[in-house]
Parts: structure tokens; sequence; C-alpha cells
């Protein structure tokens, strides 16, 4: 590859798969840099997409066929940015590549998982439940390759993996490596992280059992999540009669998070949809400060807001609290509508968790701005290296590409100029 | 070119253990056909390269689905590649060692050999002296942004402005919400200045002023722009286009019930800006300081009655329009109605700062009257908080009115005329697009003018995965036009635009389709001879590639096209075709299936699978060792909706039982990428099952399902159910014939 016309792109999410394809159609090279062992990021945990209740997988396709088609794109996983150097033009990157204990002769058969007895928790489903030792994180996964956790490495059943393989894919000694990359233009595009809930006490996230954040909804939704796609109260596996929507927990709040997160109105809509399309009865209550349904999103509140079931309380919860005989939850707030107290006991509480920048958590290794929140400037005096989608502001799917394109779109200016 | 076929038939992931490979390798009748037991390994395509070195040009795949191992199984351009699916689709879904198994698996090798005979070697099209100027319509925000942007990535830009000065909305701007963090004030109109001084000294970007389109032919790489300036005709060549032809103001005049024209000191947000332009914020009727100010949010919007949709700017507009009032007069009480305030994000900062002046009060509630003259207005609100209804005086009342996009306005026209098919063919028409002439593009396309628009006359894209998605290649929306959207956003929109715009023209001056098959250097080829000027081509195509001549014979643009291949499916006399994908082909294909001439053993079913969402479904099925119906053969389509009529003919005439066509989602929440591909394939299988109603061959043999990416589960079900249906019709009376 021709140094300066390369474009780094660090995070594998839709924005970061974004910016790859965008640019390698274009007609730059590509390196494409993710930390998990797959592509697709946030999304491919998501069950569906609203307003439209599509499912994620079917845009990933496409994305993932663009790549594999696009020999100017070369992608990493298991990887990370280590360190950074050089100025706009001439960057030289270490990236450090993770052991992922399968080589490329794996063919995706499944043995080494047969083999291994060993459960992990699942990251994909936020642990909610446990997973092979040896895994394939998705069915849809890109690349469709096994991965075996460091967490059984050294243990006799990395050896059975090994053992069970016909087409001596397991490599149990592999090493991390270091690879130098030097492009013109970085874009970073490492998303966001959900707020950890627990720091809101009296939500009792992480005491209560039945209390779960809208991330993990998702998985629960999803056909291939922990509950094979049934919403169930994690407790005990009860069918759901009540449930609450508990919108801005943690969010625009000067002790947490003071933004609004953008999306977490509508993916609270979303979940209602998911809960009345397997529990028609089920009573929803909705506890908001603004329905924040922008723009042609206003259809999809108005098509939710007809639900006789669906109830809308405008007031900030103040305390959810459990019956510990029936892990039944009580939520309390101020309806500031009629100014009385309401307390609605229901099965399970959702709560509306927003987006903490990925850069909170780690830094660009580079001179980079960020507001004040961790969010990623675009600055005019630091140009070469570009945030992307949810690390630069919170933001939905559809934004998030555009943003990526946008962004992808500076970092070619940055190769072309001078 | 002469083709050479190798067949490689790989016995590892259970197909040894599950697939008698001598047997079936016997079926290839290549002049090369050869198993390995794991081909993906080193050996594999060591060994299929040294076979393409000694002359094998087309290479069949005998293994796991094409969408796994792409990287391995490549030989480049110049040999002919296809893949049979033997894992995810046979071994790993049926019984080992089985007759039946045995007979899908030589089936689907058949049609595996029998489509690479088909192919042919793709020259791409390549447009002689591509132009790669990029076509700016709208000199507001958006356009500004797109132009500049583009420019600084080295292309040459014509921006065509309306207006005899560029800037529109935001020029009318005394001072702008906040587009830069920490997003907390308000911000001069510097920026834009500087944008506006940007496009003057940039030597790469041509602005008409005062200026409109005329009309525009032609296809991406290729398109002719009469440019109408002052009474003058320019003609400029342009590559791709970005509209960015913005939004107006909702109508007031139909806000009555807000009290709109019924007094003076009720006005817009776009008259209050301009009284901020004049100076001092007074009341229109007398002059005097206006000492109290009523916001009305939503006027007009969120309201079934007028604007359905959210516009998104309102809140925030209305937030600074506040702070005038509060910076000029102190002594200033503004009272702001609200539905919900929406300033998401990080604009949340904004309304925080807002929230601290205590000269602004916020009121959420319902307008349920608004009474005056132009001595006083009072604005009655029910539903506050703390469930009072109140009554409040002021001097002035502003209508938070919403946006109506430029794309809206104008006669809406019906690409297909219904009466005129009704007489041709005593049947309704196809389902086509609605097209609004809003003279902005002027398009000399035969589907219509401008770009069809979604609900709300939007011309947006429908795909959460690919806002960019357009149903006119090489032409994108971008800004309020396209979606109502903030200032911060509406340049993030422009820049993304600029990208795809630039993207347009590099994949086409290298022969290369645009999303979603992005890449794919076939094009369709038409045999002009056999036409019979039917026009089902030029209707159909859902991205309104094929123009007509006056003797309604198709004119295809190459560059539009987006190889769905639905002209293909469109066809009655079967004359489109591509080098690697034809009618013939998939007729060939299936009748190459062998049919059992006794039923009650054998029966088979064909499907004809999407190949972006139902396939890898099936795929996935497998996967995850699901089982259904081993009498099933399956085709991979680009879309469901390229589907030919005569390969049903060619199914039953065969002997085949019964015909699945397992597409995606349509109607108003359509996820086909083809846009209308789906939705066009139902439309024609009632026909078809018409006909066979007709023809007394049972209509059921005929089923047209929705099957979504994320349905693994239901694959087996959906089969298996078909199955049971074609069992109870009974066999297909042509067996045997």
């Amino acid at each position: 590859m021709s140094d300066n016309k390369t474009i780094l792109v660090v995070g594998g999410g839709m924005s970061g798969i974004t910016a790859a394809v965008e640019a390698a159609e274009i007609g730059c090279d590509v390196y494409l840099v993710e930390k998990n062992p797959t592509l697709g990021g946030r999304v491919a945990q998501n069950n569906q997409y609203f307003p439209k209740l599509c499912p994620p997988s079917c845009g990933l396709e496409i994305n993932f066929r663009r790549i594999k088609d696009n020999p100017r794109i070369h992608y990493f996983t298991l990887a990370e940015v280590e360190s950074i150097s050089g100025q706009e033009g001439a960057y030289e990157v270490k990236v450090k590549v993770n052991p992922r204990y399968v080589n490329e002769n794996c063919t995706a058969c499944g043995d080494c998982a047969k083999a291994c007895s060993t459960e992990i928790p699942n990251e994909i489903n936020y642990g909610m439940d446990t997973i092979k030792g040896a895994y394939l994180p998705f069915s849809f996964a890109f690349p469709l390759r096994y991965v075996i956790s460091p967490q059984i490495i050294g243990t006799p059943d990395a050896q059975k993996c090994k053992d069970a393989c016909k087409y001596n894919a397991v490599d149990l000694d592999m090493k991390p490596e270091i690879v130098d990359l030097k492009v013109g233009a970085i874009v970073w595009a490492t998303g966001w992280q959900p707020f950890d809930a627990g720091k809101v006490e009296y939500y009792g996230f992480g005491k209560h059992k039945n209390v779960i954040n809208n991330v993990m909804m998702e998985r629960m939704a999803s056909l291939n999540g922990p509950t094979k796609g049934k919403i169930v109260r994690p407790s005990d596996g009860k069918e759901i009669a009540g449930i609450a929507f508990v919108q801005c927990a943690g969010s625009r709040d000067e002790n947490f998070l003071p933004f609004c997160s953008s999306v977490c109105c509508l993916a609270s809509l979303k979940h209602s949809r998911y809960v009345h399309e397997q529990y028609p009865d089920a009573q929803i209550y909705i506890f908001y400060i603004d329905i924040r349904a922008l723009g042609k999103f206003e259809d999809f509140y108005t098509e939710v807001a007809k639900d006789q079931k669906v109830s809308f309380i405008k007031g900030k919860v103040a305390e959810i609290t459990e019956d510990p005989a029936t892990g039944a939850l009580t939520v309390t707030a101020e309806d500031q509508l009629s100014g009385k107290l309401s307390k609605e006991t229901v099965d399970m509480v959702v709560l509306a968790t927003g987006m903490v920048p990925a850069t909170v958590q780690t830094r660009i290794p580079a001179d980079v701005s960020y507001e004040e929140n961790g969010f990623v400037l675009w600055d005019q005096n630091k140009r070469g290296i570009y945030g992307a989608g949810c690390v630069r502001k919170p933001m939905d799917v559809a934004a998030a590409v555009q943003d990526a394109t946008a962004a992808t779109l500076k970092a070619i200016q940055s190769t072309v100029r001078r | 070119m002469d083709k050479k076929i190798g067949v490689y038939i790989c016995k590892g992931c259970e197909i040894g253990e599950s697939i008698n490979i001598e047997a079936l390798g016997k079926i290839a009748k290549t002049p090369i056909c050869k198993s390995h037991d794991v081909l993906c390994g080193k050996e594999g395509p060591a060994l299929i390269k040294q076979d393409i070195s000694e002359g094998v040009n087309a290479v069949v795949i005998a293994a796991c689905s094409q969408r796994v191992k792409t990287e391995v199984f490549q030989f480049g351009p110049d040999v002919l590649l296809n893949r049979v699916n033997l894992r995810e689709q046979v071994a790993w879904c049926h019984k080992p060692n089985d007759e039946d198994t045995q007979m899908l698996a030589e089936d689907t090798l058949r049609m595996g050999v029998v489509r690479i005979q088909k192919m042919d070697f793709v020259t791409p099209y390549q447009v002689e002296d591509i132009v790669k100027n990029i076509l700016v319509v709208g000199g507001g925000l958006a356009g500004m942004t797109a132009a500049l942007e583009t420019s600084r990535t080295g292309y040459n830009v014509i921006l065509v402005e309306k207006e005899n000065t560029l800037g529109g909305w935001v020029k009318k701007q005394t001072k702008l919400c906040p587009t830069q963090s920490p997003f907390e004030a308000i911000e001069d109109s510097g920026m834009i200045e500087a944008l506006m001084r940007e496009i003057d000294q940039a030597s790469n970007v041509k602005v008409y002023t005062s200026a409109t389109i005329e009309k525009i032919s032609g296809m991406p790489g290729l398109f002719d722009v009469a440019i109408k300036q002052n009474g003058n005709s320019v003609s400029e060549r342009a590559g791709s286009i970005i509209n960015a032809a913005g939004a107006v103001s909702y109508d007031a005049g139909k806000l009555g019930h807000l009290g709109y024209g019924t007094s003076k000191n009720i006005v817009t947000r776009e008259q209050l800006e301009e009284l901020v332009a004049g100076g001092k914020i007074n009341k229109p009727s007398d002059g005097k300081t206006a000492g109290s100010v009523i916001f009305i949010l939503c006027a007009g919007s969120r309201d079934n009655n007028h604007l359905p949709y959210c516009s998104a700017i309102c809140c925030m507009e209305s937030l600074k329009q506040a702070k005038y009032i509060r910076t000029q007069n102190p002594e200033a009480k503004v009272y702001i109605i609200y539905k919900d305030m929406r300033t998401p994000g990080l604009y949340e900062n904004f309304y925080k700062a807002v929230q601290q002046d205590d000269g602004i009060f916020f009121t959420k509630g319902e307008v349920t009257a608004v009474n005056g003259n132009d001595a006083a207005v009072t604005v009655e609100v029910k539903d506050t908080l703390l469930g009072e209804n109140i009554k409040i005086e002021a001097d002035l009342v502003v209508l938070a009115t919403g946006m109506v996009p430029a794309t809206a306005l104008g006669e809406a026209i019906k690409i297909v005329v219904e009466e005129e098919k009704d007489k041709k063919e005593n049947q309704p028409p196809p389902p086509t697009d609605i097209i609004i002439r809003s003279n902005i593009l002027n398009l000399d396309y035969r589907q219509g003018p401008e770009l069809p628009p979604l609900k709300y006359g939007f011309p947006d894209s429908h795909f959460v995965c690919f806002p960019y998605e357009t149903r006119r290649t090489g032409i994108y929306a971008a800004g309020a036009v396209r979606s109502p959207i903030d200032l911060a956003s509406t340049m993030e929109d422009a820049t993304g635009a600029a990208l795809k715009a630039i993207q347009c023209v590099e994949m086409s001056s290298r022969g290369e389709a645009v999303h979603p098959r992005a890449g794919d250097r076939t094009y369709p080829d038409f045999f002009m001879q056999r036409c019979t000027q039917c026009k089902r081509c030029t209707e159909e195509c859902p991205f309104g590639t094929i123009n007509e001549d006056e003797k309604c014979n198709p004119l295809p643009n190459p560059t539009r096209c987006r190889r769905c291949a639905i002209c293909m499916g469109s066809c009655p006399e079967r004359i489109i075709s591509f080098k690697d994908y034809s009618v013939d082909m998939i007729g060939s294909m299936i009748k190459n299936i062998e049919v059992p001439e006794d039923y009650e053993e054998k029966p088979r079913i064909l499907i004809l699978a999407c190949e972006n969402d139902a396939y890898p479904a099936i795929d996935m099925a497998g996967m995850n060792r699901l089982t259904y119906t081993p009498y099933a053969r399956i085709i991979p389509l680009r879309c469901v909706g390229s589907t030919n009529l005569v390969w049903i003919a060619d199914a039953l005439s065969k002997g085949i039982d019964g015909v699945l066509l397992l597409a995606c989602k349509h109607g108003d929440d359509y996820q086909c990428h083809m846009v209308k591909g789906s939705e066009l394939a139902s439309y024609r299988m009632i026909k078809v099952k018409e006909t066979l109603d007709r023809l007394k061959l049972e209509s059921d043999r005929i089923r047209f399902e929705l099957v979504a990416h994320s349905d693994f589960n239901k694959i087996p079900n959906i089969i298996d159910s078909f199955m049971e249906t074609i069992d109870k019709v009974g066999p297909n009376p042509y067996k045997g014939m």
C-alpha cells in the first residue's frame, strides 16, 4: 500500500465498517482494526432497528459482502491501536493483535466447541448467560471463525479443543503480535458503552435481579440471545404481565450523564413493541422527561402512543424497590401532569441508560481534542484523525452511518492535501 | 473465450461423511473434477491454481456456502467462479448417507455446473470521457457545505442557487443555534460568512446564482445539465448530483386555530427573525416594545391536520429566539409552551443554559385557544404540569412552524398511467411510484422529473443502515430536503453526500455498480431485435434506469443501473441478460433438476431465494443443524424481483411440484434492498396464480413468503409447511410428460 493514501479505521462497528467500505469503494486502501473477534459492534447485538423493526444483520450482510469483495480492505480482529506517531498525511501506527488461538484453517465446523466443557460468561449477552470457552460469537459472524477464550488457555479444555479440530486450526501457542502500519489519515470509530446504571443506586441495577438495562433488553429479544428471544423475568423466567421503562436513567442528570443520549426514547418505544409482540396484554409504563422522537420518528411514537396498554408518565423515577419474596418491583415517580405520586408494581424494569463514548475508557493515543464528556471533537487545528459515530456525540444508527461517511471524506482530504 | 471447467468437491465439514463423493463426482461431466479432504486448506487453492495454470478458467467449488471462505476461493477476474453449497444447505441439515440427501447434493452440483456453463466473461461498461464534476443544487448550508467539501477533496463543483446570493435559510438568521461544543450559547453567523468566502475563493467551484435547473439528462459520469440563469441557458456536464434544495416553512396561513392572521402580533419564527434583523423586537401592531412573548412550539407540527412529523429544529430555534428577546430587553418575560422539549444529545447543554434564565418560563401543555387583536393576545393552555388550565396574555406570540421539503411542493404524477395499462391488458398496473413535480432537478427520465419521495415528500433513504441509498443512481439528497434536520447534522449530512457523489463517479469510471451491489462489473444487455416495446422494464426499474424512445423502445443507461435484474424479471420476451445472470441460466438450472416420475416417494419443490436475506437465513438454519425436507432445491437470486415468470413455467413443465419464493418484506416498511423487487415479484406471482387457476393447475403450487435475515429458525417450518401443502395438492400432472 502506498503510505499516505491509506486510511486506518479503528473500530469495526457500524461507523467503522461504513468508513472502511466507503473509503475503499472510492479507491483508497483501508486498514480496519476491531478489538472484538468479529465485526459488527454494538448493532450486531441488537435485535431490531427502530422504526422499521428490521434486523441489523441484514445490513451487516451487505456490508460484510462489500468487505469480502473489496481487496482494498485489510481487517484485523482482536486488535487494538497501541500507539500513533507522525502527523496528517504520514502516521505510523502500532497495532497489537491479540491471539485468537484459532488460525485461518478454521472452517467454523464447531467441533472445538463440542469438545469444550468449560462455560464462560457470555459478554455478547452482557453476562446474562454463559458460552463455551471455544465459541462462534454469532451465526452471521464475520469473519466466520471460532475463537478460544484466553480464560481456558492452559486448561485441559484448551487441549481438548485442539485435539478435536480436524483442520489444524487450533493454535494454543499463539502470541500477541505487533503490526506496524503507515497511513495518511485515521478514522476513530470505537463507539460507545452503556452507562453503568449501578451508579444510580436508587434504581437497584445489579442488586434487583429484574432490573435490566436497554442493551440487555435487546439481547433478550434476540433469537440468538440468552433466552432465545423470549422476554422473561431474569430472576425466575416468569412471563411478563407488567413492565416499566425508566427513561433518562442517569441521563440528563448532572450527577451522572448531563447530556441526552438521543436514542433511548425511541429504543424504549421499540422495546414496548417487543413486549407486546410476545405479551399482547402486558401493561407497559414509560416514565419520561420528554419523549424525543425527532423528525419522522414522530410517526413511530404516534403508533406506540395509540396502544391502550402503554401508559406514558411524565416524571423522573425516584426509586425502584424490590419485594424480596416475589421479585416484583415497585417504581415510584412524581407524575408531573397530575402532581400525584405514581407507584406502579411490575415484573421487570428496563433502565433506558445512555451512551458513554468509548474514548472515556480508552483515549486515542495521539493529540486529539475532546469535549467535557469525553466525546471526540473535529478540531480544525488538529486535522488527520477524525472521530466518527458515537465517539463524537450520541446518535442513532443512520446518523452514525452519515457521520462516518462524512468523517471518511475528511480523512480522504487529509490524504490528498498538500 | 472458450471455457474449461474444473469442479472441486470438498469432503470436509461432514460433507464426505454425509454424501457419496465418488457418485457425486460423476454428475459433473466436466473436463476436470477433483475432490479434496479440506479444499479450503493450503493444498486446495494450490491444486486449483495449478489447474488454472494448465487452462482451467471456470471453477466450481462444491463445498461451503458462497458466503464463507471467499478470501480462499479467489482466482482473479479472468477466472469464472461458482460456489455450490454442499455444507450449510446439504450436509448440515439433511440425513447423512441417505438417498434423498445424495439426490439433493447431485442436483445442487448439477445446477452449479449448468450455472457456470451459462456464465460469460465480463467486460465492464466504461463511459468514455467520463466527467467527474459534481453538481450541487441549492446554495444553503447543505449545498455550500457539500460544494466546499467536494472542492477540498479535489473535485470540481457546479453550484446552482435560485436566489441571487448563496446562503439560503441560514443566511436569514441573525444568529445561529450552537453548532459546536460545548453547544451552550448562540453563535454569530461568522461560520456562514466563512463558508461563503471560501466558496468565493475556491478555484474549482463554479457558482450560478439566480439560476435554476431546466433539464438534466444522461447518467452518472455523463449528466448533461441545462441551467437557466437570468433568462439565459447555460450547459454544463456533471458526473453526479447533490440535491440540497432545502425546505420551506409550513404555511402559517393554515394556522388560523393558533390565531395566525387575527393579530399582527402573532408571527412565525421566520417573521421574528426578520424583526430581529431589523433591529428592535417590537410589536408589529404599534411598534412598542414587546415586554412579554409567548412561543408556541409544534405550531402545525406533530399535528395530523397539518404536519404529522416533528421538524427537529423548532425547539432549538425557539430557545435561540427566546434568548434574542431576553438579551435585547432584560425586562421581557418569555413563555415557551411545548409538548416535549426536543434538544437531543449535546444540545441538552443549550436547553440547560436557557433554563438558567429566570425570565424564560417553560410550560408543557396543549394550546387550546389563541385570542387576540392588535392590542393584546391571550393564549389558553390545557394539560399543563400539575394539571392546571392556564391563560397567558402577551404582547407578541411566536408560532414555531415546521419545515416542508422543497421536494414536496408540486403536482404529483404517476409513473404508470392506470387507464393506459387497463386498456392494454385489462389488469391493474404494477406497483410503481408517484413523483412530485417540484421543479428542482427536472430530470429527463422515463419515470418522472424528480427523486421519488418517501412519506411527506422527503426523498430520503428508507434504510437505517444505508442513509445515502438513493432511488436515482448518482443523485444524493442532503440536508433539510432529505429529512428534518439541525445545523450541525446538516453539515455532516452534506459532507457524507459529497463523499457518495464522488464515490459514484469513481465507481462508474471503473465500470462498477454502486451500493447495494457495490463493485458488480456486469450490466444488462438488451437483445433489441426481440423487444415488443411493452414498456415493463422502463416502468418497473426501481431506480429509473431505462428511458424510452418515441416508439417505446428501452434506452438503457448503464451507469444508472444497480444490477438488481428486476428488468430481467419483468421482460416477457426475456431479452435482458447479464454476463453472469440470465433468464436462460436460471431456467437451465431448473431444467437440470432431476425430477423422479414417482411422486409418492420423491416430490420436488423449487426455492427461489433472495441472496442477501433468505439465502443467509437458510445457511444459518444449517449452521444451527435445523432440518427440513430434502426435496427442496434452492437457487439464490440477486433479488426475488428478478424472477422471470418463465422460470415458473420451466419448473412446472419439468414436473416440479411447487415453487416457493423467499423474499424480503415489502410495503411501507419494506426491507427489500432493491426497493421494489419483492413487491413486484409478489405482484407477478398473483398474476401467475390467476393463470394457473385458469389452466386448472392448482395455484397453491406457488407460494410467496417473506423472510428476514434473522428468521433462520423459521426456515424449516416455512419450507416444510409448503411441502405439506404440496402433499395435499398432489403430484404435478405434468410430471413425466
